[in-house]
Parts: C-alpha cells; sequence; structure tokens
C-alpha cells in the first residue's frame, strides 16, 4: 500500500484539468467545422432544399364516433357546416380586420371574445374560428369579399351535437377545444401524433372515458404547395379511420321517464340490470346543456351554470354522496343473519330509544313510543331504528365493516367512466387513520341506520341493491353495451364483467327479501307507492339527513329551510322473483323515502316492466302520518 | 434622526442583498441568465408565437433558480454527508421502476409515487458523480485498484438498470459522468487505452444488444437519405434548417423549416436547429461562446477546489454539462446518431433545467464557501 503525497497528486489533477480543456476545445471545434460546411459551404443546397419544402403533410382529421342508446336512438352525432377561419400569422392587423369583417358578417362581443383567448392559447400558424355554423347568406356575401381578407378562409367542419341535451348531459359529458393540458397527457400516452389536426378532445363523461375507441385514426395527405403555403396537388392519401360507434345500455325511452317522474325536482336514479350489470338509467338532476362546451362556453352561461344553487354540473347520481340511511338496513339484516348475531324468529321489545349500558343518552326511534315487539322481518317492513340500534352495538362496526364492504359501499364500483367516488363505510381502523381518534360506541349506534359517518353514492346504492336482487352477484355496472366498428360495421359485444361473488345463504337471502316484499305491502313505509302493482315491488325506503337534529328535540319538516330538508330514498328491484331492474332513488329535499322516492320508482318499473308512459311529476307529495318522522 | 433611519434602511437592504448574493457566483450567474434568456427567445419562435409555453418554461426557470440557491448555500461537508443515501434512494427508485414503472413510448422509466410521477434516472444524474467522489475521498489516502473497481461497480449498477428501461441516451450521458469522475480520480492511463480499445472491439456485440429502433438510428446518421419519410426525415429536416440559416439567418420567427412545421420536437430536442435556422452561423458562433465562458468559469472553479470531493464533483459536472452541448449540437447537425437529449438551458422542460442548475448551485457552493486546507 503507498501513501500517496498531495501536492504530486494535485499536480496530476490539473493536468487531467488542462487535458480536458483541450479535449473540451477540440470538439467545440469539431461542431464549427460542420456549422461552417452546412452555413457556409452547402448553405446554397440547404437554401434551395428549404424552398423546396413544399410537401406538407396535412392530417386527414377521422370523424368522431356516434353514441346510440340500447334501442338506436342517437345520443350524439356529427354535421357539417361552414365556419369562418383565421389564420392569425397571415393577418397584419387582428383587431382592424375583426372590424372590417363585421360589416359582412356578425360577429358578436362574445365571438370576438372567445377569438382572442383562442388566439393566445394557440400557435400563431394554425387557422381559428372566428364565427361557426354560417348561414348561406352569409357564406356568399364572404365570398365576393374574400379578396380584402388574406388569412380568413371559410372552412368546412364537422361539429358534434348531443340532441337530447340535459337528460343525458351526466351520462354523455362532451367533447371541448384540446387544451395544454390535454396535450400533455396525449404526449404522456404517446398518442399526440393521432390528434394532429384534432381540435376537440372527450373531457367527461363517455365521450372522456371512451375517448380512444370514439376519435379514430387520423390519416394523412402529402401536399405539393406553392410558395404562399396553398395546396397544389394532392401526392399520396391515406384515409382516416373514423371512430367507432357506441351502443349503450342505456334505454332512452326509461331516461326520459325518469325526467318525466322527477318533474322539476332534483336528485339522482340509477338503475341497473341486475342479470349484468347493464345501466339501463343514470339520471342526475338537474341536467345541463352540454352543446354549451362544445366550442368554448363563454362567460354567461358558465357562471349561469356554475354558480346555480342547484349545481347543474355535479353528477349526483357519480359523485354526490348521501348518508345511506334506512336503505342500509337490508344489509345489517344480512350481515345479523349471516354472522349469526340474530335469528329470523328473535324478538325484542322496542320502547322508541335505545341507550348504551350505563349511558343516560336516547337514540331515539323515528317513530314516538317505538314499534311494539319487533322481529327482523318487522324492523324492515316498518324500519325500526331501535332494533338496528341494538343490533349495530352486538354486532360492533369492524364487522359491520366487513360484511358490509362486500356490497361495493365505500369503494368505487368499477363502472366504465371516470370520475367515480368511493363514498364511505366507517371502520375503526379508517377513523383511527382519519382523525387519529378511537371509535366509539355511539359512533357504532348512528352507522347501524345508515347515519353518523356513512357515505354513499346513489350508483353505489343501485349496484348494493343488484347485488342483493340477484343473489350475491357483483357485476361491474357498464354504459357502453357493445362497439361497433365504423369500417366493417361490425358489433362486438362487451360481455359482462363479474367481479366477485358474495357467498349469502339462500335462506337468509330470502328471510330479508321476504321483508323487503312486505315493505311495499299495506303496513309497509312504501305501500302507497306499491298499490296495485300489477308484479312484486321490493324495496326499502331511507331518509338522509341533511342537518343534524339535536338531542331531544324532533325533526318537523314545514320549520326547516328547504335546502335543509331531508333527502328521500329508495331501493328496489322488480319483478321480486326474478328481477329484471334494480334501482336507487334519491330527491333531494323532500322528506321521506315512502312519500317521494318510492313514487319515482313505482313510475320506472311500470315503464319498464309494463310500457306504461306516467304522468308529469305530482309535487304535492301527500305524506301520510306513519311517513311525517325522521330517519326511515 | 433622519439621516440614521436611512442608514439603517440602507443596512437592511445590505443584508438582505447579502442574504441573497452571499453564495452566489456573479460571472456564472449572469452568464446562466443570458443564455435562458437566449433560450426563452428561441422557445417563442419555435413554439410559433405560444405565449403560455414560455410562461410555462419562466417558471420552470424560477424553479430551477431557487433549486441553485439553496444547493449554493449549502456547504460541501453537508452535500457529502447526503451523498450515500441519495444514491441508495435513487437506486432503490430506479429498481422499483423496473418492477413497477409506468410504461411510456415503449419505455419505463416513470415511477407513480402516488402525488406525482417521477423519472429516478434524472436524479442519478446528480447522485452518481456525488456518490463516486464521496467514495474516491473516503479512500484517498489508500487509492489502488481495488477501489477503482469498487468505483466502476457503483456506476455500472444504476447505469446497466437505466439501460434495461430502455433509455440509452440518459444510461451513456450517466456513464459519461462517472467515467469523468474515474478520470480526475486518477485512473492510469494505461486502462484508459485498454478500455477504450476493449470497447472498441466489442462494438459488434454491443451491437448485436441494441434495439432494432437504436440500430435504425444508427443506420439513418450513416446515410439519412436512405429512408427520407422515416427515421431519415429529422435529421434530413434540421440539416435543412442549420444549413438554409446561413450566415446571418433568416431573422428571428421567420425560420421557414421551424414556422411551416418541418421540423421536429422543435421546442425541446431539436430546438436548435430553430436558433440555427433563424440566427445563422454568426448566432452559433454567440451562442458557443456563451458556453464556453460559462464552462471556462467553471473550470477556474474546479481547479481552485480545496477538497479531493469538490474536485471530483466540480470536474465530472463541468464534463458532464459539456457532453451535453456536445451531443444535443451533434445529434441536430447529423453528426451523431439521434438520442434523446435536450440542449442544455435552452430547450423546453423543466426536469432538465432542474438538474443542470443543481449541477451549477454545487460549483458555486464550492467556489463560494470558505476553503478549508487539510493538515
Amino acid at each position: 500500500m503507498e501513501l500517496r503525497d498531495h501536492p504530486i497528486e494535485l499536480q496530476k489533477f490539473r493536468i487531467r484539468l488542462a487535458i480536458s480543456v483541450v479535449f473540451v476545445l477540440t470538439l467545440f471545434s469539431l461542431l464549427y467545422v460542420r456549422f461552417y460546411y452546412l452555413q457556409i459551404s452547402q448553405q446554397d443546397h440547404y437554401s434551395t432544399l428549404a424552398e423546396a419544402n413544399r410537401i406538407s403533410i396535412l392530417p386527414l382529421v377521422p370523424n368522431r364516433g356516434l353514441i346510440f342508446d340500447r334501442n338506436g336512438k342517437v345520443l350524439a352525432q356529427n354535421y357539417s357546416a361552414y365556419a369562418l377561419e383565421i389564420t392569425p400569422n397571415k393577418v397584419p392587423n387582428i383587431q382592424e380586420t375583426l372590424d372590417q369583417l363585421s360589416a359582412f358578417i356578425e360577429i358578436t362581443p362574445a365571438d370576438r371574445q372567445r377569438f382572442m383567448k383562442l388566439m393566445n392559447e394557440s400557435q400563431r400558424f394554425k387557422s381559428l374560428p372566428l364565427r361557426n355554423r354560417l348561414n348561406e347568406i352569409e357564406i356568399a356575401t364572404f365570398a365576393t369579399n374574400r379578396y380584402r381578407f388574406p388569412g380568413v378562409e371559410i372552412k368546412a367542419r364537422v361539429y358534434r351535437q348531443y340532441p337530447e341535451k340535459e337528460s343525458v348531459s351526466h351520462v354523455i359529458g362532451y367533447i371541448s377545444r384540446i387544451n395544454d393540458k390535454d396535450l400533455e397527457h396525449l404526449e404522456f400516452k404517446n398518442e399526440l401524433h393521432n390528434y394532429r389536426g384534432s381540435q376537440h378532445i372527450g373531457k367527461i363523461g363517455i365521450e372522456e372515458s371512451y375517448e380512444k375507441q370514439l376519435h379514430g385514426i387520423t390519416g394523412f395527405e402529402e401536399v405539393e404547395t406553392d410558395a404562399a403555403g396553398r395546396s397544389i396537388r394532392v401526392l399520396s392519401r391515406t384515409l382516416p379511420k373514423s371512430g367507432d360507434n357506441l351502443i349503450l345500455s342505456l334505454d332512452f325511452g326509461l331516461q326520459e321517464a325518469v325526467e318525466k317522474a322527477f318533474g322539476e325536482r332534483r336528485g339522482a336514479l340509477v338503475a341497473l340490470d341486475p342479470n349484468n350489470g347493464e345501466i339501463l338509467a343514470f339520471v342526475s338532476k338537474p341536467g345541463y346543456d352540454n352543446n354549451l362546451f362544445i366550442g368554448g362556453i363563454d362567460h354567461e352561461n358558465w357562471n349561469l351554470l356554475n354558480n346555480s344553487i342547484d349545481r347543474p354540473l355535479n353528477n349526483r347520481a357519480l359523485r354526490g354522496v348521501y348518508p345511506p340511511g334506512s336503505t342500509f338496513k337490508p344489509f345489517m339484516a344480512l350481515a345479523a343473519l349471516e354472522l349469526g348475531k340474530r335469528t329470523p324468529e328473535y324478538s325484542m321489545a322496542d320502547p322508541g330509544f335505545f341507550s348504551l349500558p350505563g349511558v343516560k343518552h336516547r337514540f331515539r326511534d323515528w317513530k314516538r313510543g317505538g314499534h311494539g315487539r319487533v322481529n327482523l322481518h318487522k324492523s324492515l317492513v316498518v324500519s325500526c331504528d331501535t332494533y338496528y340500534y341494538s343490533l349495530g352495538h352486538d354486532l360492533g362496526i369492524d364487522n359491520m365493516y366487513n360484511f358490509i364492504s362486500q356490497f361495493g359501499l365505500g369503494k368505487k364500483t368499477g363502472i366504465d367512466v371516470e370520475n367515480e367516488v368511493s363514498g364511505l363505510l366507517p371502520s375503526s381502523a379508517w377513523k383511527m387513520a382519519q382523525y387519529k381518534q378511537k371509535w366509539y360506541a355511539g359512533d357504532t349506534i348512528s352507522a347501524a341506520i345508515g347515519q353518523g359517518y356513512n357515505l354513499a353514492t346513489p350508483l353505489q346504492l343501485a349496484f348494493a341493491t343488484m347485488i342483493i336482487a340477484n343473489g350475491g352477484k357483483a357485476y361491474a355496472p357498464r354504459f357502453v353495451k357493445q362497439i361497433q366498428d365504423s369500417k366493417s360495421g361490425e358489433i362486438t359485444d362487451v360481455p359482462k364483467n363479474l367481479l366477485y361473488t358474495v357467498n349469502l345463504k339462500p335462506k337468509n337471502l330470502e328471510v330479508v327479501k321476504n321483508a323487503l316484499i312486505d315493505v311495499t305491502k299495506p303496513g309497509g313505509t312504501a305501500a302507497k307507492a306499491a298499490a296495485n302493482a300489477s308484479y312484486t315491488f321490493a324495496g326499502k325506503t331511507g331518509t338522509s339527513q341533511v342537518v343534524k337534529i339535536k338531542q331531544g328535540e324532533r325533526y318537523n319538516e314545514k320549520l326547516i329551510n328547504e335546502r335543509h330538508r331531508d333527502h328521500a330514498m329508495f331501493i328496489a328491484y322488480a319483478p321480486a322473483e326474478s328481477p329484471k331492474i334494480a334501482l336507487a332513488v334519491l330527491v333531494e329535499n323532500t322528506g321521506t323515502g315512502g312519500s317521494t322516492a318510492a313514487p319515482v320508482a313505482r313510475q320506472v318499473f311500470d315503464y319498464y316492466l309494463l310500457g306504461n308512459t306516467p304522468d308529469a311529476a305530482d309535487d304535492s307529495s301527500d305524506n301520510d302520518a306513519e311517513e311525517h318522522d325522521h330517519s326511515h | 434622526m433622519k439621516s440614521m433611519k436611512l442608514t439603517q434602511n440602507k443596512l437592511d437592504i445590505q443584508k438582505i442583498w447579502h442574504f441573497f448574493t452571499r453564495y452566489i457566483d456573479g460571472f456564472l450567474l449572469a452568464s446562466l441568465l443570458a443564455l435562458m434568456g437566449l433560450g426563452l427567445m428561441v422557445l417563442y419562435s419555435a413554439s410559433g408565437g405560444n405565449i403560455s409555453k414560455v410562461n410555462n418554461q419562466v417558471i420552470n426557470i424560477l424553479v430551477a433558480l431557487t433549486f441553485m440557491w439553496i444547493i449554493a448555500n449549502t456547504p460541501m461537508q453537508q452535500l457529502k454527508r447526503i451523498a450515500l443515501p441519495i444514491y441508495l434512494a435513487g437506486l432503490a427508485l430506479l429498481v422499483g421502476v423496473a418492477l413497477f414503472g409506468e410504461i411510456n413510448n415503449g419505455a419505463r422509466r416513470w415511477l407513480n409515487i402516488g402525488v406525482t410521477r417521477i423519472q429516478p434516472s434524472e436524479l442519478m444524474k446528480i447522485a452518481i458523480p456525488l456518490m463516486m467522489a464521496w467514495y474516491f475521498d473516503k479512500y484517498e489516502i489508500t487509492l489502488r485498484l481495488r477501489d477503482y473497481i469498487g468505483a466502476t461497480l457503483l456506476l455500472i449498477i444504476p447505469v446497466l438498470l437505466i439501460l434495461k428501461q430502455p433509455d440509452l441516451g440518459t444510461a451513456l450521458l450517466i456513464a459519461a459522468s462517472g467515467f469523468y469522475v474515474l478520470f480526475f480520480a486518477g485512473l492510469s492511463w494505461r486502462i484508459i487505452l485498454g478500455l477504450s480499445a476493449l470497447g472498441a472491439a466489442a462494438l459488434p456485440i454491443f451491437w448485436g444488444m441494441m434495439h432494432d429502433y437504436q440500430r435504425q438510428r444508427v443506420m439513418t446518421l450513416l446515410d439519412p437519405t436512405t429512408d427520407p419519410l422515416g427515421a431519415g426525415y429529422h435529421i434530413i429536416q434540421s440539416s435543412i434548417a442549420i444549413g438554409s440559416g446561413g450566415i446571418a439567418g433568416k431573422g428571428w420567427q421567420n425560420g421557414t423549416q421551424a414556422q411551416l412545421d418541418f421540423l421536429p420536437e422543435q421546442s425541446t430536442d431539436f430546438i436548435f436547429a430553430v436558433f440555427s435556422e433563424e440566427f445563422g452561423l454568426i448566432g452559433n458562433t454567440l451562442l458557443l461562446l456563451l458556453y464556453l465562458m460559462i464552462i471556462g468559469r467553471c473550470i477556474i472553479i474546479t481547479a481552485n477546489a480545496s477538497s479531493q470531493f469538490s474536485r471530483l464533483i466540480a470536474g465530472s459536472i463541468t464534463l458532464t454539462f459539456f457532453t451535453y452541448i456536445f451531443v444535443n449540437m451533434g445529434m441536430v447537425s447529423g453528426i451523431l446518431p439521434v438520442v434523446g437529449v435536450p440542449l442544455p438551458l435552452i430547450s423546453y422542460g423543466g426536469t432538465s433545467m432542474v438538474t443542470m442548475l443543481i449541477g451549477f448551485g454545487i460549483l458555486m457552493s464550492i467556489h463560494t464557501h470558505p476553503k478549508f486546507i487539510r493538515t
């Protein structure tokens, strides 16, 4: 081993540094020689090439795929029209040109504002639309004056249109102009090349989630251009392939029936086919006109939609979270039977409240004085709270969590559109992670009737109902039933997707299912809505609390601000013996499930099973005495 | 009273100024800013007048300058302490990429860590020279062949992982930065020459291991005209852009190649072609001189560095910076194959900007912190 001497080492290092200076200078000189060769010796050659570089490759934009409902009704289509477009770098003075143009063609301040915004965000050699959908007179007027406006052109463009607007806006979503963020995303997915020439991209809903299928494949055209960049002749052409058409499982007739049943009320409804998870109806009220977003929405309309107290842009069915209230009870009842905490025969006396051992606090039943003796069947039929308070206490929160999460509450259902939320099914581990607090016995009591920390989306409730209806099969909910190849016309079925099966003993399931049928029979909380139905109808009412009621106070609908009133909920399926449809419905701020939500379900079933078109919504809901109280 | 207050104010301003500039090398900062300013101008033209892209780049620059300032204010002793942990973390992330990375453009380079996606190979550009310098500094007194082999292993493992992603460009640049550390640490000439000979002999084997697209790039370099619409397109179009620029260029925003969209990746890897077309040989001369000024300053800092650790890291950063410039310009002007390497401080993009300025932050720290002479 040798010990090294420092000054000598340093000397050695400096020599090597000097060598690297020589290395840098040599390689830079090499580069410089190359530049000199290209820019001086070969300049003429390359200038000629640049001049002759007149072969442009122009993208041919594919037509976007169409969207149909299950019966072939068009929900998203394309049409061609003429647009007035400006290429900014060919126009010396934009403002002046806009002023002069408005003498021939109507240009509103909103058009102008939108154009200026677009121009600041885009490349200067791109052709940008100033006015869309020109009429024939406008086209003719401009054509005769065209020579005055270099850089301004009339172009044929294909536009997207949503003929049914509000009623399917939350399903279809919309396309809008591609922005920087979209470009980054496309670049990351290595799909940017396929969007040369495309101006729009799906932003939300099916338009977003099925962007890949709908967009199609861009074609190319090799053209020879003159000095001004105008094309002289086409050298070769690769045709684009249009996007695939989507055939949804949605039944537009049913969707309209739901719309009609809701009337002006706010809320959501999701209806599934329990045999395969197909979405039959998917409504979030109010909707919005999705056509407004295609060309870029103007300020006025945006503010109107965004600031509305009714929040029309909020997709309640997919992203609205609500305490499930008493619609939670069937799942609790199944947990009780499956985990052996209750037998169907067991009954208890209901004094109208429940207290934890050694604690004074009373958890009240919605019915003052209680329901008398209550067994599991009756607990569902009359929606007895006390039974579930005591059951929850016996089960414990983590048993509840483990069992009920099998029905998809507290997690995403795996629906085939983006932006689904997972709601919340509380557990002691969750509370510790979220609030660094241990779980209290009292938390379990309110969770047992679907209140407390519980939150679910209408989609999740429909999914859970489907699992009861079909006896344990968790199918992924999906909108798209078939995909049609645009070229061959060939239709491919999207296979149903069985995520997992929940193991339930048939006899336990039968106990609960029988009780759910009796909910709609005389004496049950949904009896009125189901009266005289020609099919068997199973369901469970619920009330979703908006504001907390203090201990000792009673809920009085008349005294509460309309927006703070409880939400009405109902989950149901029919025909009960072999279900064809399972649904969850939520009507905001209208009180109890039996009086306002269940009638909507009835109308939906009548339409779907019998073909009856519903009457317009009846807003003056007549509450029967039994339905007047809180929390069932 | 009033004058006292004024003096007080003046003192405060001096203090603030001192706080911000104490560990900053003025000459280096000025040259960097000049270059980045020029870069913004070219970017504006290359993106066809897209101001939002320029704004994004300004934000990238500000973020990168903040990183540079923080690193410049960190004494080398502290950097030395974190060399090993950073290296190990980077290595772990690279293994993570190999196992769970996201596939993008057919390569697995990104790792999703919940909040954001990261590209661990970028971190290794700093971590590897740091680690190797730390290693040589530790074994400085007893340097033997064994130590060189150990250092080489520190380099080769991450390089192989990056090669496997596959990301040939980054792997080569990181290998170069590690080699520079070995070189400055005194790796004997015999070994350097021997390895070069061996490398040349192994070229056919390497060729066999290369991916098809990489072979294509080399073939295209040798004769771009064989494939004018495919892989040769980039080289032909960028050569036309540079050549048609002539002595004085076509003028800012007047490059036909750039403005008519003939150039590929014109705001990132091929931005030099836009610059060259619009500013000509005069512009190129100016640009090379600006880069030389920066490299010169870095060499002076390296020569005056006081510890083995500082010397090695400074030398490696300087030569790596040069390598980026040479590889990018060489590729755009058609004397090197196309590998995805940005032009330092000019190309659009935040990640490489941050990595570069962290490097310059280290050089500033070496130069401006008190130097201890080892006894």
